[in-house]
């Protein structure tokens, strides 16, 4: 019997095949779909948070818990439905162990279902809507940012404080602003002057600067997250006001358009989780690492993700590499057992952070750079709102 | 609300309104004498603060930096002009806006791949940073600055094309394109022309807003559509009709999104005022647009057709 052509294209053929499937079972790494914004006006966040999650697996050796990671990066573009099909398509086409990232709210609630029901390991890096700390947490969610009003509600209980009596509130008229404001007000006690809520990417806010002038408030509360804060910052230095009314922000002057406000932004305070100048080894490594690498001073986002990488580390470190037990993996995700570039950091039920939260002051660093400048610390050990309604 | 607040607020109506006109009279010339529907203006006015930072940061000249952002791009838009965009002044209105919106998603990722995501930085120059006191309110000096500069270029439009021989072929290009071509005018030439000053006028509004706004890639979407709506009360093609145009869209879009929540936390309790008040206010130019179009679909300040 001699061998035809086709059979030994059939045997050649055989051979790459399993050649290939082979050398895929070798490669037995730990996937993570790592999902973010990365393109249009918001893209600066996506990228900051990529960065990060990279810089932080880097700094694990270049491996999770002594595992090969492939990340695959996907970019939702702030659309939803595009969300959820990247979900889908993490879940069914590649198989990955987990999901982590996720820049906005709305994405993000879109594709919590998808996840949910394919009971997705998630490793949260920035949005974290009230109702995935409430009604619909889940037990495989984790979250190393913040609850959406987490933020506000350290610089409330900042205003409280302060002793500021009568307080302007302005910010965009949408789902996230309205929460900002609700945080906000959740933890001061003083009156409110004026609420305002301006047309989302309104450019141009002399009139309300000059109708806030006319209130004369003790301090103004700002919510307005990338161009908005640029533009809005930039508009109130010009009235003169800056210097003369405490600004009091949360997502207006942050790592993401501190660079484009520079000197114009001296002096405007904000509430989070996390600053540069933290003084703590492994920030203080972070904080070098990342400026040496990408040549910029890391946000918070940046931050966010970074710790979102050493969770998993961390997590996978207890579990032996292994994620086929999902309760498992979940267990050592809860137990957040590494260090933290905010210091203190533990999970609650339903995988939302109990953490401080500080506030900061845009103002020039060692080296003459403006940046952020730690002032307060309003808030210790603090869980969000919404814990109370999740049934876990 | 006191005296002198109503003067700030009409003061930020005013140079609203100035500003609209530097990126209307453009787009109003182009639609009117092209008969060219150019989406792609609003690109031009972030081109123009882009190129106004660059410049300003490199230079430390604000002067400098307007220059060569309005100049910039003029020259621009007569190379891209030159180079093919002149073969859809031939082509009907919808093949228009689709290469023109291409051209907007284009430049909007060209902006991102050369300076990147993040907004760049644009400070007011020293001698505009302050504030002027005004009956005991603080003005941004910078503001009355911008509504001085548009008014003197309303002004030298106004010269330009009404005293000129230039401005005579426009305004005949305006009224009947086939018989200024059969008079022997290169109509290729005076489009080139009308196109670039439209770009320029609209670079310089860019490079204006540098310091106010965040200069990100797509800036200039927002200010397009706002735009849109003066050329189409005004009356397309029209200088005049721009200028009025531009400044009552700053002016009811300022003072209505001052006024109208005022007016309704004195009808209707506070939580509804603020959910009904925004919304409102951001529908009222559009309103005032649909009201105009529904009594003068021409415009207000239509251009008369002579001779049929």
């Amino acid at each position: 019997m001699t061998f035809t052509p086709r059979f030994k294209q059939c045997l050649v053929g055989a051979s790459i095949l399993a050649a290939s499937s082979w050398s895929g079972l070798a490669m037995a790494d730990i996937k993570i779909g790592f999902v973010a914004t990365m393109s249009g006006p918001a893209a600066t966040l996506g990228q900051d948070m990529y960065d990060g999650f990279m810089l932080g697996i880097e700094h694990a050796g270049g491996k999770l818990g002594g595992q090969k990671v492939e990340v695959i990066k996907e970019d939702d573009q702030l659309k939803p439905d595009l969300g959820v099909q990247i979900a889908n398509k993490l879940i069914q086409r590649d198989k990955v162990d987990m999901i982590a990232g996720v820049t906005f709210s709305n994405v993000m609630m879109a594709m919590a279902k998808p996840m949910a029901d394919a009971k997705v390991v998630f490793v949260g890096s920035n949005a974290g809507p009230a109702p995935l700390a409430g009604a619909q947490c889940n037990p495989y969610f984790f979250f190393t940012s913040w609850q959406n009003d987490q933020q506000a509600e350290g610089v409330g209980k900042y205003a409280t404080d302060k002793g500021y009596k009568n307080v302007y509130i302005l910010a965009p008229n949408y789902q996230a602003g309205k929460d900002a404001v609700g945080g906000f007000k959740r933890q001061y006690k003083g009156q409110v002057a004026g609420e305002v809520y301006t047309q989302v990417n309104q450019p141009d806010y002399s009139a309300e600067i000059a109708q806030m002038q006319a209130a004369k408030p003790d301090a103004l509360f700002l919510f307005y997250p990338g161009g908005m804060g640029i533009n809005f910052i930039k508009q109130m230095r010009q009235a003169g006001l800056i210097g003369k009314i405490p600004v009091l922000s949360v997502s207006t002057a942050d790592g993401s358009t501190l660079p484009a406000l520079k000197e114009i932004a001296l002096g405007v305070t904000s509430g989070t989780f996390w600053g540069p100048d933290f003084n703590n080894p492994v920030n203080k490594k972070f904080v070098a690492d990342f400026e040496k690498k990408f040549n910029r001073i890391p946000s918070q986002y940046a931050a966010q993700a970074y710790d979102s990488a050493l969770l998993i580390d961390s997590a996978l470190k207890k579990t032996g590499g292994k994620v086929d037990d999902k309760d498992a993996l979940a267990k050592a995700l809860r137990a957040a057992d590494f260090q933290s570039l905010r210091g203190n950091l533990k999970f609650n039920k339903n995988g939302f952070p109990i953490q401080d939260m500080f506030v900061f002051e845009v103002a020039k660093d060692a080296q003459g750079r403006v940046s952020l400048k730690t002032i307060a610390k309003p808030l210790t050990n603090h869980p969000d709102a919404f814990v109370g309604e999740c049934k876990l | 609300m006191t005296f002198n607040l109503v003067l700030a607020q009409a003061l930020n109506g005013l140079q609203f309104g100035v500003l609209l006109f530097l990126m209307a009279a453009g787009l109003t010339l182009v639609f009117g004498i092209m008969s060219f529907v150019n989406l792609a203006h609003g690109s031009l006015y972030m081109v123009g603060a882009y190129f106004a930072a660059v410049i300003y940061s490199h230079s430390g000249s604000f002067m400098l930096a307007l220059a060569c952002a309005s100049i910039g791009t003029f020259v621009l838009a007569a190379a891209l002009d030159a180079s093919g965009l002149s073969v859809l002044h031939r082509r009907d209105h919808l093949d228009q806006v689709l290469a023109t919106f291409g051209i907007v998603l284009f430049a909007n990722e060209l902006v991102r791949v050369i300076w990147g995501n993040a907004p760049l930085y644009m400070d007011t120059p020293p001698w505009l940073s302050d504030s002027v006191s005004l009956l005991g309110f603080n003005y941004p000096a910078y503001r009355f600055a911008i509504i001085g500069a548009g008014l003197l270029v309303a002004l030298g439009l106004y010269l330009l094309i009404e005293r000129t021989r230039i401005g005579m072929l426009i305004r005949a290009g305006a009224s009947n394109r086939a018989m200024v071509a059969a008079l022997g005018v290169n109509i290729g030439w005076l489009n080139r022309f009308v196109f670039a000053l439209g770009a320029g006028l609209a670079g310089l509004a860019g490079a204006m807003v540098g310091p106010i706004l965040s200069i990100q890639p797509g800036m200039g979407e927002p200010i397009l559509v706002l735009t849109l709506v003066v050329i189409v009360i005004g009356g397309v093609g029209s200088i005049r009709g721009a200028f009025y145009g531009a400044l009552v869209v700053g002016v009811v879009d300022t003072l209505g999104r001052v006024l109208l929540p005022i007016w309704l936390r004195q009808v209707f309790d506070p939580s509804v005022a603020n959910a009904v008040g925004p919304a409102l206010a951001s529908m009222l130019v559009y309103l005032l647009m649909a009201g105009v179009l529904a009594f003068k679909p021409e415009g207000l300040f239509p251009v008369k057709a002579r001779g049929g």
